[in-house]
């Protein structure tokens, strides 16, 4: 007997799918909507966007970003522009990681967090001049970032704007990723986690040397008017279109957090392992908070893990003995179930056995270095 | 599967399964419409068999990459067999999911049951 109330979808929900679907006016759409329609992606609703979330099938999209080069069209997200005198304040007081160590040309991952250690957000930053900054939000977060980051704007020398309506955005990935861009480059591609304002397939484009998936690539933001076109000409030059669905496999495979998964307020970067990119000399908010925990080493930590035998865990699966699964799927590459959860600290060490619940049946699993799948190319 | 179908010699439940009467027995399935909402089936695991079936309520479940779904027993039973080769292929469901992706095979408890389930006509057109 399954417990009932699982809040699980009505048996086979339809995702919307095609021409004829139509959903409520409130999702917004993306520069590439009309694209996706005819490369006949499912489409669902994803923080109040229409996105595709598979075309051809997941574990296709998903091996031709591991052998080749697929296309993700991540519009959906935020960006945040942060320019003036005292810029580098800003973003040092707001973000975990040590804004001053980014060069001009450059990229650096690193946190939002509440003065108590909760995580906001995680977040690219991007230096684009001495004083003028570019910092990519998750879609679901970016109004909250955006009102964050202006009200600590207010005393200080710093123009804070909404660059969201102005940058389409899309992510090429995979072992031929920088050779398909390059082939439509007027310029030569930045280094990873370099970013350069280059003209690709006849566009003005913000080239970054950054990525989600563990592969090599680019991501790339546009005029969202010339996204279409810069669309066409990667596809014809070799990139396969792919949606959230094999984004989400390809990143948990990497090892990557999510959002909204693996972060959340309730949690530290410390326990997420995420110490490395918080340096709290910077004096961040939460810092403190941050310090202390790292101090005194986190009461739970985020582990990989891979299910040993059938059964794939999911997000909210309770692991017995305590912790709770974040993220979970089945991996293509692997073609077991593999994840991230929050265990005891003292459960943490990779070869530990766990117990995960499974929709009331218990499924043994071992903890797991990280990244399960590594780089390709 | 490329194109939807219904065959008509089946009967239709309206969360998506179908059954094949066969005397005392049916076999048990989802419908084209599942299989295409759902997306590639990555995992299926089959009830033991001797489970008891409950007609409307779900007895198992079937995995995408990203979503768990219900599958609803058309009608009451018994379990007498599983498709075991589901294990290595669950993609059988969504190219096959009247043949080689039938999921169960049931001893009715109730055979009357199969006057409430829909023809095919009647089901394809709830699915508009």
């Amino acid at each position: 007997m399954r417990p009932p109330g699982k809040g699980r979808m009505r048996p086979f929900q339809k995702i919307k799918c095609g021409p004829s679907a139509s959903l409520p006016r409130m999702a917004r759409h993306t520069p590439l909507h009309d694209r996706h329609l005819a490369a006949g992606a499912k489409l669902v609703e994803f923080a109040g966007w229409e996105m595709p979330v598979q075309y051809a099938g997941v574990r296709e999209e998903h091996l031709a970003v591991r052998e080749d080069c697929g296309i993700f069209d991540v519009s959906h997200m935020g960006q945040i522009e942060t320019a003036g005198p005292d810029a580098l304040e800003l973003l040092q007081l707001l973000t975990t990681n040590d804004v001053a160590a980014i060069p001009v040309g450059g990229a650096q991952y690193g946190l939002l967090c509440r003065e108590d250690g909760g995580v906001l957000d995680d977040l690219f930053t991007y230096r684009l001049a001495d004083e003028r900054y570019l910092t990519v939000t998750n879609a679901a977060n970016h109004l909250r970032d955006l009102r964050r980051f202006r009200a600590h704007a207010e005393d200080l020398h710093v123009v804070v704007a909404d660059r969201i309506e102005d940058y389409a955005m899309l992510a090429l990935q995979g072992p031929r990723a920088r050779a398909v861009a390059q082939e439509l480059a007027e310029g030569p591609l930045p280094a990873r986690m370099g970013v350069a304002t280059l003209r690709l397939a006849g566009a003005g484009a913000l080239v970054c040397g950054t990525g989600y998936t563990g592969e090599d690539g680019v991501e790339l933001l546009l005029a969202p008017a010339e996204a279409p076109r810069v669309w066409d000409a990667l596809l014809a030059g070799g990139a396969v279109p792919a949606g959230l669905a094999a984004r989400d496999t390809l990143r948990l495979e990497a090892c990557f957090h999510l959002y909204g998964n693996d972060l959340m307020v309730e949690r530290g970067p410390i326990e997420a392992g995420l110490g490395w990119c918080c340096k709290e000399d910077t004096g961040f908010i939460g810092s403190g908070a941050v310090r202390a925990v790292r101090d005194a080493g986190p009461v739970e930590k985020l582990i990989a893990f891979a299910v040993d035998g059938p059964g794939i865990a999911r997000q909210g699966n309770p692991v017995l003995g305590g912790g709770v699964v974040t993220s979970g799927t089945l991996s293509p590459c692997l073609g077991v179930g593999i994840g991230l959860a929050y265990v005891p600290a003292d459960r943490s060490v990779v070869g530990m056995r766990m117990q995960i619940d499974v929709r009331g049946r218990t499924r043994p699993a071992v903890v797991h270095a990280k990244p399960f799948v590594a780089k390709h190319g | 599967m490329a194109d939807p179908t219904y065959p008509e010699e089946l009967l239709y439940h309206a969360e998506h399964d179908w059954a094949r009467l066969e005397g005392e027995h049916a076999t048990l399935g989802v419908t084209w419409y599942a299989q295409d909402a759902l997306g590639e089936v990555v995992f299926f695991e089959p009830p033991a068999i001797g489970t008891a079936l409950t007609q409307g309520e779900p007895y198992a479940e079937v995995e995408s990459v990203k979503a768990v779904s219900d599958v609803v027993a058309p009608l009451s039973g018994e379990i007498v067999e599983v498709n075991e080769t589901l294990g290595e292929d669950p993609a059988a469901i969504n190219e096959d999911p009247y043949g080689a992706g039938w999921l169960v095979k049931v001893r009715l408890r109730n055979p009357a049951e199969s006057e409430e389930l829909m023809d095919a006509e009647a089901y394809t057109a709830t699915l508009v």
